[in-house]
């Protein structure tokens, strides 16, 4: 989060406010849940850092919205670093996979079951992007966010299959071992 | 609950015999509500094309009973059956399945002059359903000059045409690539909006979560069955990497 709102600082310095629109149309509904004064607690932590600066307008009354936040340079070097970072944050299969693993050797619960509890959730999950992106207009960015979103999601359902079709197998063949 | 519309009871399905015996569907018991949709998913092979066959009585069961609006469609001659197949049930399929001589309009209008209607509520009503689906504009275009998106909505009008109790679709954007897909989707969710009652077979995640009701199945048999209600945006956010 940090870095998001350095980056949207770059541009030019600017009001809490502003960056928050800015947030807000380029994450359509996804950014709903975003609380309105995370933005401003960020900004807070990123002032105390040295990251950016920020000047009262003169002759206003004492409130977050008439600060002007900008970049320092620290702040621009971190946004720079950020640019060229390429780890790539995700549902790191290994886990999942490693409880089934240990479920079935420990006979603690059906790996199948688990695989089955963990698709209703991603459908679920599947659907209310769905909708989302039914409801937002063709070409927008958020639209953009809500295809990648629901790709990932898509990726590790049929991942989920190949967890099926594995175990599924491999009780197959301890029913009848050959 | 509502008035029930498709019920099964036990249903089974066999093919073969003695050592290569195969049991495609293991006792299946389902009801589906008017204006409920189904989702049923499954590893290919697991038995849902099949089910699907037995519930639209394109193929007879090997034991239980199906029942669609009240007429018990595993003890039908195969003219009533034929009768509800084009008046009760409307089918939509993988491949499409229109007549590639006919135009799209022409494919929406064959059920209804099947049915007896005359040709002029025919026409009406497949302008109607093709206006519904988004092609009043392709209406005169043969299915060749069609996408595959503007193909499957043309066969879901088609399914539409003698307003049936209930749609059956096999797979339907198995087919079809992205944005397609994603036509199709929004057709079968505004067909969730207005009270069709719709069962799906799939292995594609993105059409099963437009439905109400998930079922999973597996060597013949349901295995895990789920509303899929809930879920949040800020679940949403998080899934986009917001959080944190």
């Amino acid at each position: 989060m940090q870095e998001v709102v350095l980056a949207m600082l770059a541009k030019e310095p600017s009001h809490g406010y502003e960056l928050r629109a800015r947030l807000r149309d380029a994450l359509g509904p996804i950014g709903e849940a975003m609380n309105a004064g995370q933005i401003y607690v960020t900004l807070g932590r990123l002032e105390k850092g040295g990251f950016v600066s920020c000047e009262r307008e003169p002759g206003l009354a004492e409130r977050p919205d008439r600060k002007v936040y900008a970049l320092t340079p620290a702040g621009q070097r971190r946004v720079a670093g950020w640019l060229a970072e390429v780890t790539w944050p995700g549902p790191a299969p290994a886990e999942f996979h490693l409880k089934l693993v240990a479920a079935a050797a420990g006979h603690l619960a059906d790996p199948l079951t688990i695989v089955d509890a963990q698709r209703r959730e991603l459908l679920r999950l599947l659907r209310d992007t769905q909708r989302a992106a039914m409801d937002e207009p063709d070409g927008t960015a958020a639209s953009l966010l809500l295809e990648g979103v629901a790709l990932r999601l898509q990726a590790d359902l049929r991942w989920l299959e190949a967890c099926e079709r594995h175990w599924l197998t491999n009780r197959r063949t301890e029913k009848d071992p050959r | 609950m509502s008035e029930c519309v498709l019920r099964t009871r036990d249903l089974r399905k066999e093919f073969g015999k003695g050592d290569a015996l195969v049991r495609a569907v293991v006792e299946v018991s389902l009801e589906v509500a008017a204006a409920e949709t189904v989702a049923i998913m499954g590893p290919s092979g697991c038995g849902k094309s099949t089910l699907l066959h037995l519930l639209g009585g394109l193929e007879r069961p090997s034991g239980g009973s199906i029942e669609v609006a009240g007429s018990a469609v595993d003890r039908l001659g195969e003219r009533a059956l034929a009768k509800l197949r084009r008046t009760a049930i409307g089918f939509v399929f993988q491949a499409f399945h229109l007549i590639d001589e006919l135009t799209a309009r022409e494919n929406v209008e064959l059920p209804a002059l099947l049915a007896g209607r005359s040709p002029r509520v025919a026409r009406r009503r497949a302008t109607e359903l093709l206006e519904r689906v988004g092609l009043a504009d392709r209406a005169s275009f043969r299915p060749a000059a069609l996408s595959g998106g503007q193909r499957q909505r043309v066969a879901v009008a088609r399914a539409l045409s003698n307003e049936p109790l209930v749609v059956l679709a096999d797979e339907p954007t198995g087919n079809l690539d992205s944005a397609a897909t994603l036509e199709v989707l929004r057709l079968f969710d505004s067909l969730r909006a207005t009270g069709q009652t719709l069962v799906i077979v799939t292995h594609d995640s993105r059409i099963a979560a437009t439905a109400d009701r998930l079922i999973s199945m597996r060597d013949g048999a349901f295995v895990d069955e789920t509303r899929l209600t809930g879920g949040t945006r800020g679940s949403l956010g998080a899934l986009a990497g917001l959080e944190g």
